[in-house]
């Protein structure tokens, strides 16, 4: 039970390297970390003399992504303990940055999203910035009526951790908050909501 | 099909700015006032030159915020097709003509955390405006302006008087003095956006530099207006009308087509908005594209054409108008 064809559900292209970067940023979170490791095999290797990269494990903790991202031998690697964390630090990154700095993106979609959200507040234009989902199809959703946001939606409908809502998971995106938007399923008649069916997983 | 709806306005003042360069405002007939527009944006000025009708684009310099009317500076090009000749010498004080409502395709950015401009020669009168409107919204930018002579330039002492030399930069050719790109985007906050304005060759050269220092394109603005150059006389067949004209080496096929009576779409009349566009069923010669809107395989395909400033090198092009 999905709402298709909606122009907002975001893209992503992949981690393609701008050669002409003075500074590549990466903000990688857990099989993320593979997007950039398996870019490698294509790209000319000189960009990891001015590539950073911020990394958080989450679920992929045990996978030890972070000792290939250690082996490609960037400028600078750091881990983050969550996903707060490194978005703090690239908010702080991204304020002192210059022209010439490229962003990457790789991750859950509600890590990307977030990413997005920090990039966007320093003022980069969203469609300049190289994103790739890896990882879990796992949803940031807004619920439109309390307007509380759940993380890691892998069935719709779910009921709303905020209001109890039962809400069904749209297509539609808000780039604004860097999540899907959640719309009460059984308004008309309250109670025949349908169980959640497994479709993000 | 014309989307503009024209104004008729009178030649209020006329202002020699600079050695070729004069400014003309021009203020509705009917007393009414003009609506506001963002700065970068271009209005098109229709001139009855005799028994031709010309249409040529030309960006708004007064203030976007002043209704009681509109303010253009116009360049005397020597090779000019007459557009410029006109409004130099046949236009003066007391005359009537029509303009179109004012059109941006060279709008700033909003989002933008800084703004820089490089403009050269004419290239400035949409900067002007534009900084007028980023001056009222507290904006952060930078003018950098390059001039041949301090003769030629239009506005320099007064851009510099009224934004101080921290945000108006004045580089003389004639004093060896050139715009430093590369300095100048080398060391820029995130969320910078940088306009260009002016000859094609200083458009492509500040892109060219801004590219290969790693500014996406997304940042990037230009705004060029192009004359539609001079070439053989053809003839258009316009399938729709089933009306056959000719083209003469001196007119566009867009002026030809207006000039037999088909309104054919337009915005910027100068190759760089896409609006008038035309499918090509068929052309016994090679198409001359003038026009910086169309992808290179669109220009290559020869199905497409952008009467506002490209023709034909051969004797017959079938258009779908």
């Amino acid at each position: 039970m999905l709402v298709k064809g909606i122009k907002s559900r975001p893209v992503y292209t992949g981690l393609v390297i701008d050669a002409n970067a003075q500074r590549h940023l990466f903000a990688l979170e857990g099989e993320g970390a593979l997007a950039f490791i398996d870019g490698l095999a294509n790209a000319d290797r000189a960009f990891l003399a001015t590539a950073e990269i911020l990394y958080v494990a989450t679920g992929s903790k045990g996978a030890q992504h972070e000792v290939r991202l250690e082996a490609a031998k960037p400028l600078d690697l750091w881990i983050a303990p969550t996903i707060p964390v490194l978005l703090n630090r690239l908010g702080v990154m991204l304020h002192t940055a210059t022209m010439g700095t490229r962003l990457y993106i790789a991750g859950t979609e509600g890590f990307i999203g977030q990413a997005m959200q920090v990039a966007l507040d320093a003022g980069i234009d969203f469609s300049s910035i190289l994103t790739e989902h890896r990882g879990s199809a796992a949803r940031r959703v807004q619920c439109v009526h309390c307007k509380g946001i759940t993380e890691n939606i892998t069935t719709s409908p779910f009921d709303c951790s905020h209001c109890g809502l039962p809400l069904l998971v749209r297509d539609h995106y808000s780039r604004r908050l860097g999540a899907f938007q959640g719309v009460n399923i059984d308004a008309e008649e309250p109670g025949t909501a349908p169980k959640g069916e497994l479709l993000f997983p | 099909m014309s989307i503009n709806t024209e104004m008729s306005v009178r030649v209020a003042s006329v202002t020699q700015v600079a050695e070729k360069v004069k400014r003309f405002r021009f203020e509705r007939v009917d007393g009414l006032p003009v609506p506001i527009f963002s700065g970068g944006a271009h209005i098109v000025v229709s001139m009855r030159d005799g028994g031709m009708l010309r249409r040529n684009p030309y960006s708004l310099m007064s203030s976007p915020a002043d209704s009681s009317g509109y303010e253009i500076s116009v360049l005397a090009v020597e090779q000019s097709r007459g557009g410029s000749v006109f409004m130099h010498t046949k236009l003066n004080v007391g005359d009537t003509l029509a303009i179109s409502q004012p059109i941006n395709l060279f709008p700033f950015d909003h989002r933008g955390r800084k703004h820089i401009m490089m403009a050269g020669g004419i290239g400035i009168t949409p900067f002007i405006a534009m900084m007028d409107q980023m001056a009222r919204e507290d904006r952060r930018f930078e003018l950098h302006y390059a001039v041949r002579t301090r003769g030629h330039g239009a506005y320099w002492r007064e851009l510099e008087q009224r934004y101080g030399a921290r945000r108006a930069h004045i580089y003389c050719d004639e004093e060896k003095l050139f715009i430093p790109t590369e300095a100048i985007l080398s060391n820029q906050p995130l969320g910078t956006h940088l306009y260009v304005c002016g000859p094609a060759g200083m458009i492509s050269g500040v892109l060219g530099t801004a590219s290969n220092l790693g500014w996406p394109r997304q940042n990037l603005h230009s705004e060029e207006f192009l004359a539609p150059p001079p070439g053989k006389e053809f003839t258009a067949v316009l399938t729709r009308s089933g009306k056959t004209i000719s083209v003469h080496s001196h007119q566009s096929i867009l002026e030809a087509v207006e000039a037999a009576g088909v309104d054919a779409p337009y915005l910027c009349r100068g190759g760089a908005c896409g609006q008038c566009e035309t499918a090509v069923s068929g052309c016994d010669g090679a198409l001359e594209h003038h026009d910086i809107f169309l992808e290179p395989q669109d220009k290559a395909s020869g199905k497409k054409i952008m009467i506002c400033v490209s023709r034909i090198d051969g004797s017959e092009i079938r258009l779908d108008l």
